[in-house]
């Protein structure tokens, strides 16, 4: 489907399927408790990977070592953008800069900001006049500050939400909140996007939706997708690979059929009753 | 009647002044604010004057307070170090004073960002606490550095001039002052719709997330406290030259809980709120002041009693704007403007 958006959202320089982000051995201490024990995960550019597991099992504090949050006691990560950078030690917003994005399990939005404001936010680490410029807003600052608006305006529509763009986001419900992130992270120009639980606490037509966004972010412009959610239906139905995590460790990884009939996945995380839930087809559209 | 506001281009979208009724309430102000000084009577002048400097000051506490979240209980302190540079520059490096006064708000950017490196591990209380320390030991060196202060004492500036001129009339400082708070108002607007003061919002309403957008947190804490100080400065420096005198008492602890009074009710994160809240709490006083002379011929007692009214009204007033109305003047005066958008048909 061609729509004609006249900016690029992607900003990886690979190719398909190369290596983007490498965890290797990943474990993370807080005091005495083991939060990531030994974790390894390879994700290549252009796919959806799904991380699942009961809850307490490691996936936020992955995603935050990853974003630079938290920093693992031992095991490194890798990150390949222009060249191989080693994401361990960096502080977040660097990890920002080399095209790293996010949203949060609970939203973290600007809340007193508006819709554009938070879009704009987003698109910050790519603003270059200086702070005299801006002071004066005359001539590059102003140019600036149009041309970023014109491309906050292609999320915009692309995520439908025309509507509320002057719309102060604390004032937003809960659905359109979680979309206005979804954008915020996208104004950044992802090379890959990390979403945790984007679809937590959602009605199943909100669902739709943001598996919609989320699947055009991914088959349009081909940005790289790491998932945290609890839905299996949406898990299975649209990630490419889903790696389960149990009490700080990797239990299992593949595809959503190899994982669905993975028996360790079925007893560990799911529990016996689920097991038959899962044996149902599954339809991926 | 107009049927709606519609833009063309992404350009008029982003003016900060979209329809007529702005533009020509706009004008209507700048054309007060000219004509001003040349009908009203020398105490009105001095009122305005103290206005123009509160102004000033209350911006730049807005900068960090309001728009940042960085809690500051330093302001009086900061505006001393610019009042006092400029006051030394002049009278014992016989710098001019209209130059003294951008070396001293530089000065206060550089002291104000020292104070400021507790941000980057503290925040809410445990920094107002912080930056309290910064409005002691401030004014702790102020008073003891004699040789260099003049300690407790007052220190004497050489009355302006310009071109032979005295510029510390009334009259003549009006111009400065108010030149003055009508381009630090036009950067501050400006700033707020860059991405530097969008990150500054950013760390306000949402650290985390803002450092994730890519967001330095310690470069624009800092910078956050560099400019605030510095605009803080520049009200110290003109309050320097504009009174000839500097002391002390003019920048204990007091002055920064009223600062803070002052974007409070006048809206904090907003730069007309900074400018009601100003007038507010200069006129209040005034007012009450005002009001006491005039009733002292039926209540001989009550001449007396005016300082403490004016403080319990002070209190009074803040406990009112906290319950009532807690996003301040600039909000009702929003309100006001809302309804009168549509008026005669506002339902």
């Amino acid at each position: 489907m061609q729509r004609g958006f006249s900016s690029q959202l992607n900003s990886s320089s690979l190719r398909p399927g190369e290596l983007q982000l490498s965890v290797e051995h990943l474990q993370l201490n807080f005091g005495g408790v083991t939060a990531l024990l030994g974790v390894d995960l390879q994700i290549r550019q252009g796919e959806i990977f799904a991380i699942i597991g009961p809850n307490g099992a490691g996936k936020t504090s992955l995603l935050n070592c990853i974003s630079g949050l938290y920093h693992p006691q031992r095991g490194r990560i890798l990150f390949y953008h222009n060249g191989e950078h080693d994401l361990t030690h960096l502080r977040p917003h660097q990890i920002a800069r080399l095209g790293v994005a996010r949203t949060f399990q609970n939203i973290e939005l600007f809340r007193h900001m508006t819709v554009l404001d938070n879009l704009l936010a987003g698109a910050h680490i790519h603003m270059k006049s200086n702070l005299l410029a801006s002071l004066i807003y005359w001539g590059m600052a102003q140019r600036e500050q149009i041309q970023f608006r014109r491309f906050i305006e292609d999320i915009i529509e692309l995520l439908e939400i025309q509507a509320i763009r002057n719309k102060v986001v604390a004032t937003l419900p809960y659905g359109l909140q979680k979309r206005v992130e979804l954008g915020r992270a996208l104004a950044l120009r992802p090379a890959i996007l990390l979403l945790d639980e984007p679809m937590a606490g959602m009605n199943t037509e909100e669902k739709e939706d943001m598996a919609r966004f989320i699947l055009d972010v991914n088959e349009e412009y081909g940005v790289t997708i790491v998932l945290i959610e609890h839905d299996m239906g949406v898990v299975m139905d649209i990630s490419d690979r889903v790696a389960v995590l149990n009490f700080g460790q990797k239990i299992a990884e593949g595809t959503p059929d190899e994982v669905r009939n993975n028996p360790l996945v079925i007893e560990a995380y799911l529990g016996e009753e689920h097991a038959a839930l899962l044996s149902r087809p599954f339809s991926k559209s | 009647m107009i049927s709606g506001i519609y833009y063309t281009s992404y350009e008029q979208d982003m003016a900060l002044r979209k329809t007529p009724a702005q533009r020509i309430r706009l004008a209507i102000l700048i054309l007060l604010l000219l004509s001003f000084p040349f009908f009203a009577s020398r105490y009105y002048l001095t009122l305005a004057n103290q206005i123009g400097i509160a102004v000033i000051g209350a911006i730049g506490l807005n900068i960090l307070v309001g728009y940042t979240g960085q809690i500051s209980l330093g302001q009086g302190a900061f505006m001393a170090v610019g009042a006092y540079t400029a006051g030394i520059l002049t009278a014992h490096y016989g710098v001019p004073w209209w130059a003294s006064i951008p070396v001293a708000a530089l000065f206060t950017a550089l002291v104000g960002t020292f104070f400021g490196l507790p941000s980057l591990r503290l925040k809410g209380l445990y920094l107002a606490i912080a930056t309290l320390a910064a409005q002691v030991i401030i004014l702790w060196i102020v008073t003891h550095w004699k040789a260099v202060t003049g300690g407790v004492e007052a220190l004497v500036v050489p009355t302006p001039k310009l071109f032979g001129v005295k510029m510390n009339t009334d009259f003549n400082f009006y111009w400065v002052i108010w030149g003055t708070a009508v381009l630090i108002t036009i950067m501050t607007v400006n700033l707020f719709r860059t991405h530097y003061g969008r990150a500054f919002v950013a760390i306000r309403d949402q650290d985390i997330a803002a450092s994730v957008m890519g967001i330095d947190l310690f470069r624009y804490k800092l910078l956050a406290f560099a400019i605030s100080s510095f605009v803080v400065g520049l009200a110290g420096a003109l309050l320097a030259h504009y009174r000839t005198i500097v002391n002390w008492e003019r920048f204990t602890m007091d002055v920064s809980v009223t600062y803070l009074a002052m974007i409070i009710i006048g809206g904090l994160g907003s730069v007309t709120g900074s400018y009601l809240g100003a007038a507010f709490m200069t006129l209040l006083p005034a007012l009450i002041t005002n009001l006491g002379r005039a009733m002292k011929a039926s209540f001989p007692a009550i001449e007396g009693l005016i300082p403490f009214i004016q403080l319990a009204i002070f209190g009074l007033v803040i406990i009112i704007f906290l319950i009532f109305e807690s996003e301040g003047l600039n909000k009702i005066w929003k309100d006001i403007k809302d309804y009168f958008r549509l008026w005669p048909f506002s339902y």
